[in-house]
Order: structure tokens, then sequence, then C-alpha cells
């Protein structure tokens, strides 16, 4: 067992760092915030040009063939500024997708455009009452000749209007919650019978809602009518990549809230000197440090053949994100006081990025209660 | 980054499983399992096995007689000692004056007592806290006067764990009254056989008798018991407190214990089916399992940062938070336990030490749920409580 990064990942980490600490300063976000796109396209470019978008996939295809410990290091630099690409949607989802689902051939036609940064996707998943079911999806897929038609509204589409190609969850057959009929399809964004309407998301970042009308799907990944297993196993590894993001998050809000406990002054002293405010930094430390090693155990099993015991281990870092996040965001902000009421300062920005991460693919209780009815993390201990 | 066990890490296992199979009494093991505590004499005995195998001192340096094994095999083998159940070696020699003793002690000191402890030989207890010194240990009163040859020791230890069985105890005392708190203490060792030495039982509140008050009067220890340098005991009692980073947090015990809280909650009914399969209570048990997995991982990676070091420098911050997590995870577990129960965790048995044994008819194994989950208060307290090690992470970690 080691915990060690090799020197390749280590370099990844330090570059992407640098790259980060020069251009993601918050006033710089706050710029990128505001375009229409809601992201910078220079750092997506820089992204590119450092590898990152290349890092999950296979050499052959143009990849540098990357596993998990890789999305971790990057999840947990961006997470620290708070970054807005779309590199989530785009290389953890979409790149899940086109690794675990997609034909040699469509991975050959697919994946050099994701890895060189030229093409962007995201996941259409979620619809009206679904909630966090992976199952319910009322979307209808119709075979027409030799192609799919995929008809039916999206919701909440992470970073949806800045795609150029959809991946779809579909239904081929059965009823709207059933685990077979499920097939994920690949739409263009520009195809007929796409309309995308974006909007801003609470954390910063953007999602859409998008509506399929007859559109023509360019390539179906994997079984049409049984997909639901390649979604829960993408989904897995987006939620190890969360994870990652999260202790990116939760650190940079212990660091910002214990320098502010340095710098305040009240009583004549710096607020830090304050015992009360001190344990309460301490939960934020325990938290962060809980949440890394969650977020680590969540990294080795994102990969794992074996669904049960990777779904458990998501589960058990979902919950961790949610309650540790909610404990160490809630207290970063009450450290903060007044100010950290206010949009001008960072912390709030953070705070509610961690609070809005609870809801990605299914919250805290969600997923104590499937943890708890598949029979715990020790059940054969 | 390999979160698996190499398979040279995993044979070891093994052997460690085997090792335990073969050697620990089977009554033993499942008397432990219930929860219930070794006495004296399973404890001597046991230590004698694992100091036969050369096992008894597993962490300590070669050539006092430890194994030589790497950080991990020795958490491996915690672990698994612990979730066997075996009994835990007796901590107040094996982790605490043994090392002080090996890195401060005397050549003399070390050649008398170091067999003795791995042995089992010698019963240490440990004699720090006293009345009015807890969390404010420093402030200790306990004085040790020199009088030739020999230091004069009089006061008041208390919470002295075990003492009743204690051949030594191993004491902070104060040997200079006008230097700073700190810099007047002292580390001596005392034969409890000493005239002057008094040990009263302190009952706890689960009707345990294992914690004590020693009273010291005019007890005549020969210089040859200090250990190290006088007035220096301070630094000696933070080397002590500060070393044990492997066994702090406990996982293989709270893993232990959650395997037998599914077993009990497989047998115990509640609404006409079993307790295990209430979804109220599975969500509880799951919610102690995920922070005992991210415990696990966390004390890996002091592990693993000690094994990188070769144990020696300062620990990984992570390590900073073992004992606040792992005690509370140790109480959870306890609560839950005494819940499986359910309204048979009423009855209060005990037959050992007041002559009463009224039993009732509830099952066995519920009488010792709520005394255990009453103990087990201690683990947040004893060793620096919580809110000192809040205080101790604040400054050292956070830099507040």
């Amino acid at each position: 067992m080691d915990f060690d990064l090799t020197e390749d990942q280590s370099l990844i980490r330090d570059q992407l760092n640098r790259l980060v600490t020069d251009r993601y300063g918050f006033e710089e976000r706050r710029k990128y915030m505001k375009t229409a796109q809601g992201w910078s396209p220079a750092m997506w470019q820089a992204y590119a040009e450092m590898g990152l978008m290349a890092l999950p996939f296979a050499e052959e295809h143009g990849g540098i063939g990357g596993g998990p410990v890789e999305t971790m290091i990057v999840m947990e630099q961006l997470g620290g500024v708070l970054a807005l690409e779309p590199y989530f949607t785009t290389v953890v989802l979409g790149g899940g997708f086109l690794r675990n689902g997609a034909s040699p051939e469509q991975q050959a036609e697919l994946i050099p455009g994701v890895a060189d940064g030229s093409t962007r996707l995201a996941f259409a998943q979620t619809e009206r009452g679904a909630r966090y079911d992976l199952a319910h999806v009322a979307t209808a897929a119709t075979k027409s000749g030799s192609s799919w038609r995929i008809s039916g509204a999206k919701s909440l589409v992470l970073h949806g209007d800045s795609a150029d190609r959809f991946i779809v969850s579909a239904r081929s057959g059965g009823k709207t919650t059933d685990e077979d009929g499920v097939g994920v399809f690949v739409v263009a964004a520009n195809a007929k019978g796409v309309s995308v309407r974006g909007y801003p998301t609470q954390d910063g970042h953007r999602a859409a809602e998008v509506v399929f009308d007859g559109a023509e799907a360019t390539h179906v990944l994997g079984d049409p009518g049984d997909g639901l297993p390649l979604i829960r196993r993408v989904v897995d590894g987006a939620i190890a990549a969360l994870s990652a993001e999260a202790v990116g998050v939760m650190a940079a809000m212990r660091e910002l809230t214990v320098d502010y406990l340095k710098v305040r002054k009240q009583f004549g002293v710096p607020i830090g000197h304050f015992q009360v405010l001190q344990h309460k930094a301490v939960d934020m430390f325990i938290a962060t440090e809980q949440m890394r090693s969650i977020a680590m155990f969540a990294t080795m099993m994102a990969d794992s053949d074996d669904d049960r015991e990777r779904a458990r281990a998501m589960h058990a870092a979902k919950v961790e994100l949610g309650r540790g996040g909610r404990l160490a965001g809630e207290n970063a902000i009450q450290l903060h006081g007044g100010v950290g009421m206010t949009a001008e300062l960072s912390i709030s920005h953070y705070f509610k990025r961690i609070i809005m991460m609870n809801t990605l693919f299914g919250d805290a209780d969600f997923h104590l209660r499937r943890l708890a009815a598949t029979g715990g993390l020790f059940e054969a201990a | 980054m390999d979160l698996r066990y190499t398979p040279e890490e995993i044979a070891f296992r093994d052997e460690v499983r085997a090792f335990l199979n073969d050697n620990l009494d089977p009554k033993l093991r499942a008397k432990l399992a219930t929860g219930d505590y070794p006495d004296k004499d399973d404890l001597v005995s046991w230590s004698r096995i694992l100091n036969r195998k050369g096992w008894a001192v597993a962490h300590w340096p070669a050539r006092y007689g430890g194994t030589g094994w790497d950080p991990m095999r020795q958490y491996i083998f915690l672990e698994e000692t612990q979730r066997w159940p075996a009994p835990q070696p007796l901590a107040f020699g094996v982790n605490m004056v043994g090392p002080v003793i090996y890195s401060f002690g005397s050549t003399a000191q070390k050649e008398r007592f170091l067999p003795r402890i791995a042995n089992l030989d010698d019963w240490w207890c440990q004699g720090f806290s006293e009345p009015g010194a807890g969390s404010d240990l420093a402030s200790l009163k306990t004085r040790a006067v020199r009088d030739g040859d020999h230091y004069i020791v009089n006061g008041q230890k208390t919470w002295t764990t075990l003492a009743q069985y204690a051949d030594w105890i191993f004491c902070l005392v104060r040997t200079d009254a006008d230097a700073k708190k700190q810099e007047g203490i002292s580390f001596l060792l005392i034969d409890m056989k000493t005239p002057g030495i008094e040990v009263r039982p302190i009952v706890t509140m689960d009707g345990g008798r294992e914690i004590n008050e020693v009273f010291l009067t005019d007890v005549r220890v020969p210089v040859e018991n200090l250990v190290g340098e006088e007035n220096k005991g301070w630094d000696y009692a933070k080397f002590l407190l500060g070393n044990e980073r492997t066994n702090i947090a406990r996982i293989g015990w709270s893993k232990q214990r959650i395997a037998r809280i599914r077993e009990l909650a497989a047998q115990e009914m509640s609404s006409g089916r079993p307790l295990i399969e209430d979804e109220r209570f599975r969500e509880k048990l799951a919610s102690i399992e995920i922070e005992l997995k991210a415990l696990e991982l966390t004390q890996l990676r002091v592990v693993a940062a000690d094994a990188r070091r070769g144990n020696t420098g300062r620990p990984d911050p992570a390590s900073s938070i073992l004992k606040i997590k792992g005690s509370e995870i140790q109480q959870a577990t306890t609560h839950l336990l005494m819940e499986v129960m359910g309204p048979y965790a009423l009855p209060y048995l005990d037959h050992e030490h007041d002559g009463r044994n009224e039993p009732f008819d509830g099952p066995d194994y519920a009488a010792n749920a709520a005394p255990h989950y009453f103990n087990y208060r201690k683990v947040s307290i004893y060793g620096g409580s919580n809110e000192i090690q809040k205080n101790i992470i604040a400054k050292a970690v956070l830099g507040l």
C-alpha cells in the first residue's frame, strides 16, 4: 500500500497548481463567470496544452493513459480555485462514457477531439421528477431505419450550453423507472430537433434545459436496451472526481478561514485567539482530512469492475461530501462573520459550490439510504 | 498511489491470522468478542505466548526485542489482533514506559526492565494525573525531595488504571518547586511494594473497578530509578503521549464492534423482523461505517508517511485527528450496541463485585451493553481530552 504520487503525477499536480495560481485568481474567475459561456476559453486552451483533456484516454486515441488518480489530482486543483470550465462534464462524464461504453471504432472517431480540447461534451440525464434516480428515464429512443431518434426533455444538463455533443440517456423499451430498456446515445448539439436553453447555477457554473424533438443520434454507446450499468459506472467515476474536487474546495475554505482568524481583530486581539473559534476551525480541518481520505478510497474504487463494491465506495464518499462539506462550509461562513455573507469575498463562493455539490448525483441522504440498503461498508468484515 | 495491500503484506496478514488461530484459546476469543475485558491471567498468559513468538513488543527497536516490522506491518498486526479479537498488550508497559526507558533510560534500567515488560513479568501503571492536575497536567504537585541516594515522594495520583495489579508505577513528580511548572518535573520509576504506597479503588459508573487513587506517603525511591535527567520529565511525558500514532484510533477494535452489532442486530427482533432489517437502524450503522472507513484511510496515510520518514521526525498533520475521530467512533459503536439490546439494556448485573447475582430472562449478551457504553465515555477524556486535542491541532497544525 502506498499513497505516493508517481513523478509524472506530481508533475501534473505542480504544473496545474502553477497555472491556476498564476491565472485563476478570484477576480479573474469573476470575469470568466460574467462572459456569455461562463468560463474561460483561454484557460480551456491552457488545460488542453497541458494535456489535461487527454489524461484519461488511451495513447492510441491521442490520450496519455492516466487513470482515476490523475483525475483526482486535476479535480482537486480545479476545486481549489473554483474553476468554471466544463472539464468535469467533458472529460470525466463524457470521457467516462467514451472510455467505458464506446466501441473501438467509436472511440477512434470521438476521443481524439475530446483529448485535444476541440470537442466539449455534456451528459443529458436528469428529467423532471427523476430526482436522483438514474433509472428514471422517460425520454424516448425510437429506431427509425438504421438510426435512432431521441425525443424528450432533459433538465439540469451541466454545461449543456457549452456542449458540442450530448451523451443522452433515452429509453428504447420498458416503463419510465425500469432498470432495463435504457440506452446511451450521442447527439450533436447542432442536430435538427435539439434546443438548448442555458442558465446560471447557484455555484457560478452553468446548466441547460435541453429538449430533443426527434433528434437523430450519431452513435449508440453499447446495448441500446441495457445502458444503465454503463451509466452507473460512469456516474460512480464522476462521484470519485467530485469527491476530489470537494477536497480542493474544503482545503481552500480551511486555509482562507484560518488566515482570516489570524488577521481579523476584535477585543484587541486576533479572533483566532478565542478557543471557541479555534475548535470550529479544527472541526473544519478534521472534516477536510476525512474527506481527503474517503476521496482516495473512492478514487481507488473508481475503475473497479465489482459494481457493488464500487457503488458502496461512492455512496460513502457522497455522504461524507454532503455532511463534511456542509459542516466545513457553514463553519467557514460563521467564522468570517459579516463579511462571510458578502458576494465580494471568495469564501461565500466556495461555500456555495460545496453546498451545491451535495445535489449532484445524489445527496447525502440518498447515498446513505443506498449504502444501508446494500449492506454497508464492512459487511464482510 | 495504490491502496491495496501488496502480496507480501497479504501474506503477512495471513501469517498473523494463522498464529492467532493456532495460539489463542478460543474461549478467551469468544469472551473478548462479547466485549468483556481480559482478566489479569488472560493478559499475562497471552503476553507470554506473544513474547515466545517474538511479537510482544513488535514496534520496539530490534535491539530491545522488537520485530523490525515496517509501520504497515505493525499496523496490520494491530488491526488483525483487534479484529480477532485477541487481548491487547498492557499499554502502560509496552506502549508507554517501555519506549521511554529505551529512549531515555540508563543501560541498567534497560536491562532490568525491558525484558520484564515484554514478558509481562512486571505489570506497570501510570502515575500522571492528580486530583488538581488533569488537562493541566504540568500543574502536578506530587513532590520528590532528594535525600542521599533516594528521593522521598509525597503526593497523590488518580485515575490510575489497573493499579490494583501493578508491580511498578511510572510517575511524574515535582523535583524543583521554584522552576517554571514544566521545568521542575522528573520521571520516576517506583516499585509498588515500597512502604508508603496505598491503592484505593474508584468505582466507575458502569460498576467497574478499573481505576484507582494512589497515595504516596514518604515513599523512598532509589535515585537509580530516575529516568534520564532530573527536571526533564516533562519532555519524556510529551514523548510518551505523542509517540503512539498507530494504535490510538483503534480501527480494528471498532471493526470488531461493528461486526458484533451486525451479529446481534440479526438476532434481536423489532416489529416482527430482525432489527438489522430496519432501515433507520441500518442507516445509523452505515453512518458509523463511513466515518470509520475514512478514518482507516487517514490512519493508513499516517502509517505510510511514518514509513516514508522511517518513523522519525514530525508526524503527518493528519495524525492529530486520530484520537478525536477514533474516540468518537468507538463511543458511537457502544451507543448503537446498547440500542440493539433495546429494553434489555436495562438490567444491571454485578455478580463479580458486590456479591449480587440476580439473573434476568433477557439474552446473556445484553448485560454488558450499557456498562460498556457508560465506560467508553472515558475514551474522549483520557490521554488528553478531545478538547485538549483540538487546542493542540489549533496551535500546532493551524498555527492559531
